[in-house]
């Protein structure tokens, strides 16, 4: 019944959005009432797609398996928090979790604006709505993808999930990436309003800049989640493989990123409009590839979905896409020109410039090699693929550039900077990443890794050049206003989240770079065989296989290891084990089913600031499989009651003789057999646990990989503190309207130059005209104030 | 120097080095790929070579030896269509008969012989039940 009543409501859903876009459109020339009919009708979107995910996410958990999505995606012994996670490891739940995410940004960035942009919004909503529609229409009409298709008869139980899937972060990662694919839909879609609309001042930046931050934090976190369960879940010991689904994530936030750099540009100085609308094209466009890549089955990839209906479709929308949008934009280069020119190649705009090109470097090279197996079919019939060495040769030479950049970019002023105040600010800085690579040249050995000792110095150059904007800033302010140096640090950041949110994500980004460049450079990777008792000497460590261990349930046989890890007199224990999981759904079965299921490896972590010590564990199962086999004759001669077997054999084959006929014995049968197999699995776990047998670990020593994670939660604490609406913006409804907002960001910008020259960035003469410049331009929004629009 | 000359002359010297790293991704991605094949165009090819073979393992086929694994895998449309395989390294989770994998190697005497931790395996997300393998 519920399906039936969640296909009914997606079908609404699909309509009320067809509705929105074509209601926007006629609204298009300033008619509010269908402008607020469209923008309800998006709430109205929300709404109905929010009972779209509540009826399924009930069905999951009501073990409803006449669902096929819970049936196919769940089971009853599925634990709860990863039964209302498992919507997103199906197509169908995941296109409903995109339309969702969409319904509720599109929803929030249309309140957002609602006394602003009076001629982009339309347009915008007609673009978010379609979009919408699509993903709902592709639901409905794809075939084979609608969440609420139903099995009948209902199935008893269903196959479960993955346990390769079951971990926490593996359940978050999805959304966020979705999420943050999603968000991007947002600037793209005032985009493509200010364009049609010939409004390309920086009035639609200034509305969708947070979306494109959170969209960018989403997706950074979505990628970190990825990296994090790849290291502890995959019993591979990497974080990064250069696949083609990872690939496709990191692109759009690549281009995000440069993105988010260079409107600042347009917002301050009315440049780069060209380069934005293409950047946020872009950035969608790649966004939109990610969402296709996953499902599509194109290229060879670890996360290969099974093979997808939804592909051709999701290619068309690219297609429209970036056809649609490249035509706009050649149609309105006229109206894109510049307002003004970049004043002096020692100015923050001129390094954004650069950054934006180094970024965009990073993305084709990765879109290259991600899509060269179909490059190299269509030159020379055969599909090759290039493997992570080809990517860390392009990747490696860019990160460190950019590393050195976001160094260089806080350091600088807005329009120009004089030789004076730059060797000021550069001094300290430019010293401690000298010494720092000096140091580490010469007192380590990182002197033999160019490429690593390089970025170590231009991180130490970039942290140290952000610890003294961040130190220079509260010093300005307590000159100002007094206080303590810890107090005026808060404030100044309080007051200033847009720039110093930024330099957080900076410090973050340079401190996981540092992370992944110790650790891929220095790390020792070895693989061992050992039998109980014996010792490996890796990296100077002592690894002692103590005992296997061994643990047999009903879900799964877990073999395990004691390791001692020594040096030093000093030693630690760590326990990896490999889970065999028992096939679901399957009743009855015999016991070298044990083995034929899922496996998957709980890794020995020993996590420490300066090094990771990481173990993963292979049994020898040879054993164990010989076992297995035995105990399966055994079992079926048990059953079948053959002459010679102990007595309960007797009694379980009468039972389920028993059974055959009368369908009511069946569960009781059942439970006897399973409690049989477990049995024997304990007696084979026993075997194993006695017979010394060898096996294989994988031990990694892998230096400073903590900061991985510790730097990429700096660079999520940092874009929220950027995205955190300032309190005075908050109290003030001003904001509200497009000429506030255009004031509020000049007086921003006199505010800017104020503390850059109190923090010693901008010399007197410097701030002296930079100061009368943005007066006057504050002095012009005011005079134009004069015939207002309506407000 | 007048203004517009020098930023032709910047035009100049960014389009020259988006040029340079053009030039540079084609040259090395064609000299530094493996060649992608299906196990049924390594069928007859003795020895020699450096391949990426990409298909699916044949169910019951997987023996664990001391250290390896040897299976044989075939096309991903046809599974008729096998070869054997040897390979020793890191096995990664997933793997097992019926799955799809990826694996770097060789051919020695008509085996691809796998290099050591290349192997691939595609992640399902779902579960399959009834493909029980060895």
């Amino acid at each position: 019944m519920t399906a039936g009543l969640g296909s009914a409501v997606l079908a609404l859903a699909f309509l009320i959005a067809v509705f929105a876009a074509v209601a926007a459109l006629i609204g298009r020339d300033g008619n509010r009432r269908w402008i607020d009919i469209s923008r309800r009708a998006l709430y109205g979107l929300f709404a109905l797609l929010t009972l779209c995910v509540v009826i399924i996410e009930i069905a999951f958990a009501s073990d409803d398996f006449s669902f096929n999505i819970v049936q196919q995606h769940s089971s009853i012994e599925t634990p709860t928090f990863y039964k209302l996670a498992a919507m997103w490891s199906s197509q169908e739940g995941s296109l409903l979790l995109w339309a969702w995410v969409l319904s509720i940004a599109s929803s929030l960035a249309l309140y957002a604006t609602r006394n602003k942009l009076r001629e982009i919004v339309p347009y915008a909503t007609a673009v978010m709505a379609g979009i919408a529609a699509f993903f709902t229409g592709l639901m409905l009409f794809a075939g084979g993808v609608n969440p609420f298709a139903k099995l009948s008869p209902a199935p008893l139980d269903g196959i479960g999930l993955n346990p390769l899937l079951q971990h926490p972060s593996m359940m978050i990662h999805p959304p966020m990436l979705y999420s943050g694919y999603v968000a991007f839909t947002i600037p793209f879609a005032f985009a493509i309003g200010a364009l049609i609309t010939r409004r390309l001042d920086a009035a639609w930046i200034r509305s969708t800049r947070r979306f494109a931050l959170i969209a960018w934090a989403f997706l950074g976190f979505g990628l970190l989640l990825g990296a994090r369960w790849s290291y502890t879940e995959l019993g591979w010991g990497g974080y990064w493989a250069w696949d083609p689904v990872e690939n496709a994530a990191l692109m759009p936030w690549l281009m995000g990123t440069a993105f988010l750099h260079s409107i600042m540009v347009q917002e301050k100085r009315g440049m780069l409009k060209v380069w934005n609308a293409c950047l946020i094209v872009a950035t969608f466009s790649l966004a939109l590839l990610g969402t296709f890549l996953v499902r599509s089955g194109v290229l060879q990839s670890i996360h290969a979905f099974g093979d997808s209906t939804v592909g051709p479709y999701i290619l068309g929308l690219i297609a429209v896409v970036l056809v649609g949008s490249t035509g706009l934009i050649v149609s309105r280069l006229d109206d894109l020109r510049s307002e003004k020119r970049i004043d002096s190649l020692a100015s923050r705009e001129s390094v954004f410039l650069v950054n934006n090109l180094l970024l965009v470097a990073l993305v084709v090279a990765i879109f290259w090699g991600t899509f060269f197996p179909l490059i190299s079919e269509l030159f020379t019939g055969d599909k090759s693929s290039l493997a992570a060495p080809w990517f860390d040769r392009y990747t490696t030479p860019l990160a460190i550039v950019l590393v050195l950049f976001t160094g260089i970019g806080p350091l600088l002023a807005w329009r120009r900077v004089s030789w004076d105040s730059a060797k000021r600010v550069f001094l300290v800085p430019a010293i401690v990443g000298a010494l720092a690579g000096l140091g580490l040249a010469l007192f380590t050995d990182a002197g033999g890794k160019p490429w690593a000792l390089a970025l170590f110095a231009f991180a130490a150059f970039a942290l140290t050049g952000l610890a003294q904007e961040f130190w220079r800033g509260a010093a300005a302010r307590r000159s100002l206003h007094g206080g303590t140096m810890p107090a005026s640090l808060v404030a100044v950041v309080a007051r200033n989240r847009r720039r110093y949110g930024g330099y957080i994500v900076h410090a973050g980004i340079a401190v996981l770079l540092i992370g992944i460049a110790a650790s891929s450079s220095f790390q020792t990777k070895q693989d061992v065989r050992l039998r109980p008792g014996q010792s490996a000497v890796v990296d100077g460590y002592t690894v002692t296989y103590v005992r296997p261990t061994a643990k047999v349930d009903k879900l799964a046989f877990t073999a395990g290891a004691a390791l001692r890890i020594e040096k030093d007199g000093k030693s630690f224990l760590l326990h990896p084990t490999r889970r065999f999981y028992r096939p679901t759904g399957v009743e009855g079965g015999t016991i070298s089913n044990y083995f034929a299921g899922e496996s998957d490896s709980e890794i020995g972590l020993r996590a420490g600031f300066l090094r990771d010590f990481w173990t993963a564990l292979q049994p020898s199962i040879v054993g164990i499989q010989r076992h297995a086999r035995a105990a399966d004759k055994g079992f079926e001669a048990c059953v079948s009651g053959a002459p010679g077997t102990p007595p309960q054999c007797r009694a379980v084959s009468q039972l389920m003789r028993a059974a055959a006929a009368n369908p009511s014995l069946r569960p009781t049968a059942l439970a006897q057999i399973e409690s049989l197999q477990v049995a024997t699995a304990q007696r084979i776990a026993q075997g194993y646990l006695s017979e010394d047998a060898i096996a294989t670990f994988r031990v990694i020593v892998n230096p400073l990989v903590t900061w991985i994670w510790i730097g990429g939660l700096i660079s999520l604490a940092g874009a929220l503190i950027a995205i955190w609406p300032a309190r005075g913006a908050r109290r003030r409804p001003a904001a509200d309207t497009e000429l506030e907002a255009l004031k509020e960001a000049k007086y921003r910008e006199i505010r800017d130059a104020e503390l850059d020259h109190a923090a010693g960035k901008l010399s007197d003469e410097d701030f002296a005209l930079l100061d009368a410049e943005l007066r006057k331009e504050a002095v012009e929004i005011l005079d134009a104030e004069q015939p207002a629009e309506p407000v | 120097m007048d203004p517009s000359r020098k930023r032709k002359i910047r035009l100049v010297v960014a389009l020259s080095v988006a040029v340079l790293l053009a030039v540079a991704l084609v040259y090395t991605s064609f000299s530094a790929s493996s060649e992608a094949k299906e196990p049924s165009q390594l069928i007859g090819v003795s020895s020699g070579g450096s391949y990426e073979v990409t298909g699916r393992v044949v169910k019951r086929s997987v023996r664990h030896h001391g250290e390896g694994i040897s299976f044989r895998v075939a096309d991903r449309e046809n599974a008729a269509q096998s070869i054997p395989v040897t390979y020793t390294g890191t096995i990664p989770d997933p793997f097992r008969g019926g799955r799809e994998i990826v694996l770097a190697g060789t051919m020695k005497h008509g085996v691809f012989v796998g290099e050591r931790d290349t192997l691939v395996t595609k992640c399902p997300s779902k579960f399959t039940t009834n493909s029980s393998d060895e």
